[in-house]
Formats: structure tokens, C-alpha cells, sequence
């Protein structure tokens, strides 16, 4: 039972790793690209490449360079989550409102005011769901890391399929399922809140 | 005086002059609108004045000073600007939109929320009823209410408006007309507005400016662009239904006493005694929380029901009187013939929904006659 716990909450850990990692990197970069807009398309497209690179194969390559363990897998998340949470962001940030804009401008708002007052908040929603995507995409994409030396839920996976018991199988497989469901929950809840429409109604 | 001033001012778009050398003077605590066709260059206009636009050439001046030399971030704050998309922002609050040039210039908590409340009550909005709620929440009206207050907020001695009730519906566009006027004249603010209805800008001006292909075609007060048009396209432009015909009849609105002395009907009976002290009245004017007309109250009926030892403690609950009414869009004369025939002390200037915006009294009716007799002399 001890170790089921350990495994849950290292999975958990890795997971949460690599994408807070591509959090503070994605929506950075997003932020970015609205203002520097001709490189979307060029940062966009890397990470939308990324995105096609089958995960047992970017297992491997970035294990020649940060060879066998956890860190290995959290990059592998980091690189696969950059995608949604890049392209969510630039979505957002270039989706607020342009009367918005022109009102805090208008009004005396420096740009980091406008950035940090009207432009984040309001593309929040969006980002968060990106974040959301990727952190369920991550749950999964760690189970296969127990093949370049991760910990988590994907050892007993592996093992069960190794020795065909089904028991072992499911041990590593419903605690996955249960994190992945009560994460769409959480977050889905923390989107609702914080989107505008359904705000204080 | 004057508060702005545009000279040779030009700006060039895409290599066509939307703004011509232009040259423009707006007085100080006046009513200024620009007006003209779509573009004119009016709005262009509007946005050089808190640099959001740049000129291409030529000055402006915001009281002697040439507003290049100033940096825009600090310019704008001290600047009030309402929008047409009115522009709350949808993530904060009514009091934190408010508070939203307050807490750029780090005003204090505690004056923070005092102003709010202020200027809240100042259209009729109960603050511990909207303070806390989200744009989303509000009708057209009251959110561009809100966004009217939000550019008053630090009380900047200008106040620039971008066809701010474009959008709305003709009833709420009207009563927010009346009101800003109200504000404006109650703050002495120096206003700038762009319009392209004329009725809208004849109702509100001191001056209208319209322009045309980025230049000023005429710049005059209503009264003298309907009177004296300087061209044909003047003439055309303010249209058959402004002619000086029927121009002359004035209405209740201009001539009636706007500082009705008004008290909510769920305010206490000491509170109504002290503001009748205060405002030095013998009657107070009855309103619910939207200033409806409720009736009114004397001093003598408030004696009374002290005398009784009754337990009302609230104004509304005490028999309230009626009280004659006349439409803020009546004719003078109407109210006039209303005086005479009926003697009352006073009558309630209303709009269509009962909404009180001031009183009639005897001595209006009198400032008015003057006015006529010895010219315009009624506001002094």
C-alpha cells in the first residue's frame, strides 16, 4: 500500500514537474508572440511539431542527453504541453477585447499595467484550460516513462503486462484515471470560476 | 480661458490628411462638441488630446502647455476618457473599475472607497448595492453610467467622450444626456464630445465645433450655427427639423431651479429636519432610490408626527402629499399657466418615468422673464 502511494504521488510529482515548467515557459512565450507577432507562426509550427513526435521515441532521444530518471520524463511533458499552452495563450491574449484595450490605455495604464491588469486576467480563462489539456496529456505520457528509468504508476503497468496479470494492470491504471478525472474536475471548476460570463451570476 | 488648444494641427494617414490644419480653441469648464460626418476626423481629433493618436505636425496646448513635452502615461491619467464599447473591464468589480485610475495614482484604501461611494450616489446608484457587482450584471445604461464615473473618478479637469451613448437605446441615451450635463456643470469640468447627431450635440453644447475633411467648417455656439449657418453644407448637415422655426419656445428643463432639495423615503425624520436646517427649505421632496417622485413633506407635518410620539421613524411612512408635476419637456408656458391658475409654492420638474430633475417656483418663472426681457442673464 506504501508503495502505491509513493508511486501515485511521484507520478503525480513528474507530471505536475513538467508542466508548471511549461506553464511558466508557454505562457511567457505567448505573452511574447503577441508582441513580436511575426515569429507566431515560426513558434507556433515548433511546437506544434513537437507535438506529432511519438512519445516512445522522445523518450529516447532526450534520454542521450539527460540519460535514464525522472528528468528525462519531465522534459518529455514539458515539450509535449508547450503546444497547447503556447497557442492558448496567444489565442487568449489576442482574443481580448480591443475596447478593453483602448479603455486602459485611454486611461493611463502603462503596458505592464495593461498586461498584468486587463490582458492576462481576462485571457486567464483560456490559458488555464491549455494548462488543463496538458496536464491530463501528461498523466498518460508518464506511465510509458517507467521505460527510460521514471518512477510513477507505469511500473506496475509494465510489470502486469510483462507477467499477464490483469490485478497489476489495474493497480497502476485506476489511480491514473482517478487523478486524470478529478484534475479535468478541479480545473474545470477554477475555469468556470474565473471566466467572465458566468461571473457573479 | 482656454484649456485646449489645437494649432496647425495636422495628422496624416496613409497619406491622406484626416486631420487639415486644424485650428481650435476649447474654453475652459464648457461644453464642447465635435460633430460632423464619418471622416470628418472628429474622433482624430479627440485622440490627440490624451495622445493616443500623435499629430503629424503642428501644436496642441492643454493649458499653455504643448502636450508633447508630457508624458503620455501621466497625461492620460489626468484626463478622463469614455468610450462608445463603453470598456468596463469584466474581471473587476463596478467599485474596482472605478477605482481604476485612483489606485494608478496609489490613492489610499479609505479615499478610494469614499470616492466610489461618492460618485455612485451622484447618478443615483446605491452603493452597497452595485459596488460589488460585475459589469456583466448591469444594463447598457448603468454600465456606461459606470464608465462615465469611472473617467471622473480623480476628478480631472478634462474629460474626453467618444460618441459615449452611440449604443444605447434612445430613452437611456436621453437620461444619460441629462446627466452628464448635470455633472458636467455641477464639477465645471472642461468637456470634449464627439457626436454625428446633431440633437444630441444642440442639447449638450456650449459650443459646437463641426468639421469637415479634417478641418472646422463652423465653430459656434447652438444657438448661433442653427440661427447663422456659414454654408450650405452647415445648413444641410444640422437639417430641416433644427430650423430656427421652432426653436425660440424654451422648455421647463431650461428654465427650471435643478437644486431640488430631494431625501430618500426610507431616510429617518431627524436626518429630513437637519437637511431641511441645512439647505434652509420648508419642504422636502420625496424620492425612492431611482429619485422617483414619491410626494412631498413639510415642515409642519413632521412637527405633527413628533407631537404624536407615533412610532414612525422613516420619511416615506408619513402621509405623504402629493404635489403638482410638470414634464422636464413641457413648455415654459405651461408651467407658467400651472402657477397661476393653481398657486402652488412649487412644481416638480419630472421626465416620463417621474424621475425628478428639479423644481418650477415663482422665481424661476421671474429669472426666466428676464432673461427674455434683459437677455440671457438666468444662470448668473
Amino acid at each position: 500500500m506504501d508503495e502505491l502511494i509513493s508511486k501515485t504521488l511521484s507520478h503525480l510529482f513528474i507530471s505536475l514537474g513538467g508542466v508548471s515548467i511549461s506553464a511558466v515557459v508557454g505562457i511567457t512565450l505567448g505573452v511574447l508572440l503577441t508582441r513580436i507577432s511575426f515569429l507566431s507562426a515560426f513558434v507556433i509550427g515548433f511546437s506544434e511539431i513537437l507535438q506529432t513526435v511519438p512519445s516512445l521515441a522522445m523518450l529516447a532521444i532526450l534520454m542521450m542527453f539527460f540519460g535514464l530518471g525522472n528528468p528525462t520524463a519531465m522534459m518529455a511533458i514539458f515539450l509535449y504541453s508547450l503546444l497547447p499552452v503556447v497557442r492558448n495563450t496567444y489565442t487568449a491574449m489576442r482574443g481580448v477585447d480591443s475596447s478593453l484595450l483602448e479603455a486602459g490605455k485611454g486611461m493611463g495604464m502603462s503596458r505592464w499595467q495593461l498586461l498584468f491588469l486587463v490582458e492576462i486576467p481576462n485571457a486567464f480563462p483560456v490559458i488555464l484550460s491549455g494548462i488543463r489539456v496538458s496536464l491530463i496529456t501528461a498523466y498518460g505520457i508518464v506511465t510509458i516513462a517507467v521505460l527510460v528509468g521514471g518512477g510513477g504508476l507505469g511500473g506496475y503497468i509494465y510489470r502486469g503486462t510483462q507477467t499477464v496479470n490483469i490485478g497489476m494492470i489495474l493497480k497502476g491504471a485506476i489511480p491514473i484515471c482517478l487523478m486524470a478525472v478529478g484534475t479535468d474536475f478541479l480545473l474545470n471548476k477554477v475555469e468556470k470560476k474565473t471566466s467572465i460570463e458566468k461571473r457573479g451570476k | 480661458m482656454v484649456k485646449i488648444k489645437f494649432q496647425n494641427v495636422r495628422k496624416v494617414y496613409n497619406g491622406t490628411d484626416v486631420v487639415d490644419n486644424l485650428n481650435l480653441e476649447v474654453a475652459t469648464g464648457k461644453f464642447t462638441v465635435l460633430i460632423g460626418p464619418s471622416g470628418c476626423g472628429k474622433t482624430t481629433t479627440l485622440k490627440m488630446v490624451n495622445r493616443l493618436v500623435d499629430p503629424s505636425a503642428g501644436e496642441i496646448f492643454i493649458e499653455g502647455k504643448n502636450i508633447s513635452d508630457l508624458n503620455p502615461v501621466d497625461l492620460r491619467r489626468r484626463i478622463g476618457y469614455v468610450i462608445q464599447q463603453i470598456g468596463l473591464f469584466p474581471n473587476m468589480t463596478i467599485a474596482q473599475n472605478i477605482e481604476v485610475v485612483p489606485r494608478l495614482l496609489h490613492w489610499p484604501k479609505q479615499k478610494r472607497l469614499d470616492r466610489t461611494a461618492e460618485l455612485l450616489s451622484m447618478v443615483g446608484m446605491d452603493p452597497q448595492q452595485f459596488m460589488n457587482r460585475y459589469p456583466s450584471e448591469l444594463s447598457g445604461g448603468q454600465q456606461q453610467r459606470i464608465g462615465v464615473l469611472r473617467a471622473l473618478a480623480v476628478e480631472p479637469p478634462i474629460l474626453l467622450m467618444d460618441e459615449p451613448f452611440g449604443a444605447l437605446d434612445p430613452i437611456t441615451r436621453e437620461s444619460l444626456q441629462d446627466e452628464i450635463k448635470k455633472l458636467q456643470m455641477k464639477l465645471g469640468v472642461t468637456v470634449l464630445f464627439v457626436t454625428h447627431d446633431m440633437d444630441e450635440a444642440i442639447k449638450l453644447a456650449d459650443m459646437i465645433v463641426l468639421m469637415r475633411e479634417g478641418q472646422v467648417e463652423q465653430a459656434a455656439s447652438p444657438e448661433k450655427l442653427l440661427s447663422d449657418p456659414v454654408s450650405d453644407f452647415v445648413q444641410e448637415f444640422i437639417g430641416k427639423k433644427h430650423l430656427p422655426t421652432n426653436y425660440d419656445v424654451e422648455s421647463v428643463w431650461e428654465i427650471m431651479n435643478p437644486n431640488a432639495v430631494t431625501i430618500a423615503k426610507t431616510k429617518g425624520i431627524n436626518e429630513s429636519i437637519a437637511l431641511m436646517n441645512k439647505r434652509n427649505v420648508d419642504s422636502l421632496i420625496i424620492v425612492d432610490e431611482n429619485r422617483k417622485l414619491e410626494g412631498i413633506v413639510s415642515v409642519e407635518e413632521i412637527r405633527a408626527a413628533g407631537r404624536q410620539e407615533s412610532r414612525i421613524r422613516r420619511i416615506g411612512d408619513l402621509g405623504i402629499r402629493q404635489v403638482p408635476t410638470i414634464n422636464i419637456h413641457s413648455q415654459a408656458r405651461d408651467a407658467f399657466d400651472l402657477i397661476v391658475n393653481e398657486n402652488p409654492r412649487f412644481i416638480v420638474a419630472v421626465d416620463d418615468e417621474d424621475i425628478v430633475y428639479g423644481i418650477v417656483t415663482k422665481t424661476s418663472l421671474v429669472k426666466a422673464l428676464a432673461g427674455v426681457v434683459w437677455g440671457d442673464e438666468t444662470d448668473v
